[in-house]
């Protein structure tokens, strides 16, 4: 193989500008004199909870800002609440947040049905460009779909 | 107004939306003009993120006009165009003090290790993220920066994450001239990293991948060596024999929960989410450093656990360094070097698409079609 190390650089534009001999050790780094040892610092004004914000019983309180999407309710929302009374450390909070993210989804499908919509679970999926861009595997993918599936019935049906 | 809306593993589309309002005095209302879907967003879209809720609209690398000010903002003005850093930052904690703005304390109540995240779950703050109309902007006085006049939209919003967390990869390999800089992972953040890892004087750059036009691309972009990983045995015994037996001075994991390759990591961690991800990328990437080297990670992992060969670290005496960019510490000298065209960030941005189409946009990304390396969103109202 070539010596690419014993190569002229210059034609890489910029090369070597932000060389520097004391970027190592490099970021991710502490600066010690601005380190407040202590959760002291003069914190930014709080956001109003107006409403259901669950917080990590890693910390002490909620930050003072925090984002109002889709606080937890039903089912799923039930699932979160437990999830967080265990710590970040441990599976009893994770797991639960991956099945409430499940539940979550037929909610979501049922709340699209109270409301009339019922959702177009291929557009959804982005088919049409998968149409546009990757027929062939498309058509591949449900032709070997339907013989699987009636393959499967008619052995069933047979039983 | 318009917005992303995720209703499930692979099922997100375009519905409306109620505007988004001021909730604290320092909070902004940015009117979006672009918003780019990221590597890291396809882990939300995969359904791999904990506390990801259906409803949530994903997007944190956007730009804006500034729209609405609370009673607290004092740097930004109504009208402002504005590229927004992906992490939300007080400016006041000890981590920001400290220069760590994707560590910031103060932005995500829902947990410690990682900071607050536009449209990123409620793992990350629970915030509506920019592929919409309009997106409400916390700490609007930190993080939001005034685009340079003569820049394009389309180099700022590649400011917001891919170009820092691209150089700040690189910048953690702490490389210095001469060095091997091996990085796996050719999407946008790993043929960023590459380009920026000449800039710190490597003397030679090799990208790994398995997708072989954007191995392409990067082979021509960031002029560096690219190798599918599919046409080698074995991608560390490659580093190792093209390195003198040795391994790389400093090796990059730009990959993430998604990787592929390893069929037992497949299988546990992107099946079956036994684990927080595939790890496949962060495995070969201990295995292929020199020892005494430097691990650089900017992939994202999932919160749980990952399959590591963590007794090679040890074994090997390797650093291993690993952060969300700090997006606003870098910015003054990224925003010079795209000025400068020492960085054309552009070419990345291969499909602009109306935001009307996310669901097309989501999956052309997702499954590499149409030679797809980054898709763009554009607003309807971004012309206003």
């Amino acid at each position: 193989m070539e010596n690419i190390n014993a190569k002229d650089h210059s034609h890489i534009k910029g090369w070597g500008i932000d060389a520097d001999p004391k970027n190592d050790p490099t970021y991710p780094m502490r600066n010690r004199s601005k380190d407040t040892k202590g959760y002291n610092w003069d914190r930014p004004p709080l956001q109003p909870v107006d409403i259901e914000v669950l917080h990590s019983i890693e910390r002490p309180n909620v930050t003072a800002v925090f984002g109002t999407s889709e606080p937890p309710s039903g089912l799923s929302g039930m699932i979160r609440r437990l999830a967080f009374k265990s710590s970040e450390n441990s599976y009893g909070h994770w797991l639960p947040l991956i099945l409430a993210d499940r539940v979550n989804v037929v909610e979501g499908i049922i709340d699209d049905i109270k409301h009339g919509h019922f959702p177009n679970i291929f557009a959804e999926k982005g088919m049409n460009a998968e149409w546009k861009y990757n027929r062939k595997s498309l058509i591949q993918k449900v032709v070997i779909g339907t013989v699987a599936t009636s393959a499967a019935l008619l052995y069933f049906r047979k039983k | 107004m318009l917005a992303m809306n995720y209703r499930g593993p692979l099922r997100v589309r375009l519905d409306h939306k109620p505007m988004p309002e001021i909730q604290h005095p320092q909070d902004a209302i940015v009117r979006v003009t672009r918003a780019c879907i990221c590597g890291s967003d396809l882990h939300l879209y995969n359904g791999s993120v904990p506390d990801t809720r259906v409803g949530m609209t994903f997007g944190h690398e956007f730009t804006g006009v500034v729209e609405e000010v609370g009673s607290d903002v004092h740097n930004l003005k109504v009208g402002d165009n504005v590229l927004v850093p992906f992490n939300i930052a007080c400016g006041k904690c000890t981590f920001c003090k400290q220069g760590l703005y994707g560590n910031c304390h103060e932005a995500n109540p829902q947990a410690t290790a990682v900071g607050g995240i536009f449209g990123y779950s409620h793992t990350a703050g629970g915030y509506n993220g920019g592929q919409a109309e309009y997106v409400r902007v916390p700490y609007a006085d930190v993080g939001p920066t005034v685009i340079p006049e003569g820049m394009t939209l389309d180099e700022a919003v590649m400011l917001t994450d891919v170009v820092p967390t691209g150089y700040q990869a690189a910048e953690m390999g702490g490389i210095q001239p001469g060095d091997t800089v091996v990085v796996f992972g050719a999407g946008p953040v790993g043929i960023m990293a590459a380009r920026c890892a000449w800039l710190f004087g490597a003397g030679r750059v090799i990208i790994i991948d398995q997708i072989e036009y954007r191995l392409e691309f990067a082979r021509n972009y960031a002029q560096c060596e690219a190798y599918n990983f599919r046409s080698l045995e074995d991608p560390v015994v490659f580093i190792k024999k093209t390195t003198e037996s040795l391994g790389a001075d400093v090796v990059i994991d730009a990959v993430g929960a998604e990787a592929a390759g390893n069929a037992m990591q497949t299988i546990t961690g992107r099946k079956t989410l036994m684990q927080a991800g595939s790890a496949t990328a962060l495995h070969w990437a201990i295995n292929s450093a020199k020892k005494g080297g430097i691990v650089s990670v900017v992939g994202v992992y999932g919160p749980t656990d990952n399959l590591v060969p963590i007794g090679n670290v040890v074994n090997k005496g390797l650093t291993i360094r690993a952060n969300q960019a700090s997006v606003k510490r870098l910015l003054p000298k990224l925003i010079e070097h795209v000025q400068n065209g020492v960085i054309d960030p552009k070419p990345l941005l291969t499909h602009h698409v109306p935001l009307e189409e996310v669901s097309d946009a989501y999956r052309i990304f997702s499954e590499k079609l149409d030679e797809c390396i980054k898709p763009v969103l554009i607003p309807p109202s971004a012309k206003l």
